[in-house]
């Protein structure tokens, strides 16, 4: 399936969660924060948000520095 | 044609004076103890004949203006409007480090009405690199050496100060009563944690964050970028603070005062994030 992560689309396996998109595209799940569909996800749920075709995420990543 | 009366302004505030009175007349009828006389921006050492729409400043030095004559100085500096607006906003900053020692000082300037400033921190040495604090306040709690420095720029700014760590749990009822939260953390899963823990918490409040500013890249990489109506990020998204590349006063303050006029937008109903 194809979802759209930051605007860029990704190819995906099915039956997959947030959890392993960030795995997948290398970003640390401790410094992020997730949009899915225009929703902010709650870090614990990373696991449990399973992921459909077409679905929009927007990953906002942060960096150190302050 | 002779003007019979002239208006003039004096320390802001509109006067109206018959036509050739002195500057130094006034001085006597005005601010007799004043021994610094301004007029249209320039010290003045003689007396002179005073003009129509003239600006004058009488100042006793090292004497601070009463907490009227100086609101009257501050609105004076703004758009009416403006200055009504920004006294009645309350602003939370998480941090009182590189970008949220000069966020406070930028928003005291401009006349925020109530900032409460959280940090678990004392000055260090090293901090005086980049964040406004002074040699003399090593090793005082951040918060406390903040508020002072506040205090002696804008006494009329109501600072309220916690000393300890933001948590998820106490992050609730530190920012409960704000408007707007400023992130101005360090550390990339603090940062992150704030951010999650307050847009869920509060949906109806503002959140500006800050991600990358470190080193001495362009100051042009640095923007202010709407995540959606209700957080904005300021910064490069992708200098982070590590070896060979430090947090530096330039870039650090760039993106904090990205953050402050975010937050002033914010204040004022504008699109921190509009195209220019």
């Amino acid at each position: 399936m194809r979802i759209l992560v930051n605007g860029n689309e990704q190819q995906m396996t099915d039956h997959t969660n947030i959890a392993a998109l960030l795995e997948m595209v290398g970003v640390n799940p401790e410094q992020v924060v997730t949009e899915h569909n225009g929703d902010i996800i709650s870090p614990e749920r990373y696991g449990a948000i399973h992921l459909n075709e077409g679905d929009t995420i927007e990953l906002i990543q942060f960096v150190g520095g302050g | 044609m002779t003007i019979q009366q002239i208006q003039i302004y004096l320390n802001e505030r509109s006067l109206t004076a018959a036509s050739g009175t002195f500057l130094h007349e006034l001085k006597q009828q005005q601010c007799p103890d004043a021994d610094l006389l301004i007029v249209n921006g320039y010290p003045c050492l003689n007396d002179q004949i005073l003009a129509d729409q003239d600006r004058i400043v009488m100042i006793r030095r090292g004497v601070p203006p009463d907490p009227q004559e100086l609101e009257a100085l501050m609105m004076a500096r703004h758009t009416p409007g403006v200055h009504a607006r920004v006294k009645n906003a309350r602003i939370g900053i998480a941090g009182a480090g590189g970008l949220g020692s000069a966020i406070a000082i930028a928003l005291t300037r401009t006349g925020v009405g109530f900032i409460r400033i959280a940090d678990f921190d004392v000055v260090e040495p090293s901090n005086l690199n980049r964040q406004q604090y002074f040699i003399d306040q090593i090793g005082l709690p951040k918060v406390d050496a903040l508020r002072t420095n506040l205090q002696r720029i804008n006494p009329l700014v109501s600072i309220d100060v916690f000393y300890g760590k933001i948590t998820a749990k106490n992050l609730k009822e530190l920012f409960t009563d704000v408007d707007i939260l400023v992130e101005a953390f360090d550390a990339a899963d603090q940062k992150a944690i704030l951010a999650n823990t307050f847009l869920r918490e509060f949906p109806g409040k503002y959140l500006v964050a800050a991600s990358g500013m470190a080193g001495y890249e362009p100051g042009n990489t640095i923007r202010t970028q709407k995540i959606n109506e209700h957080f904005y990020l300021c910064g490069d998204n992708m200098t982070s603070a590590g070896p060979g590349c430090g947090l530096m006063a330039p870039r650090v303050g760039i993106a904090a005062h990205h953050q402050a006029n975010a937050v002033l937008r914010l204040i004022l109903g504008e699109d921190p994030a509009a195209k220019g």
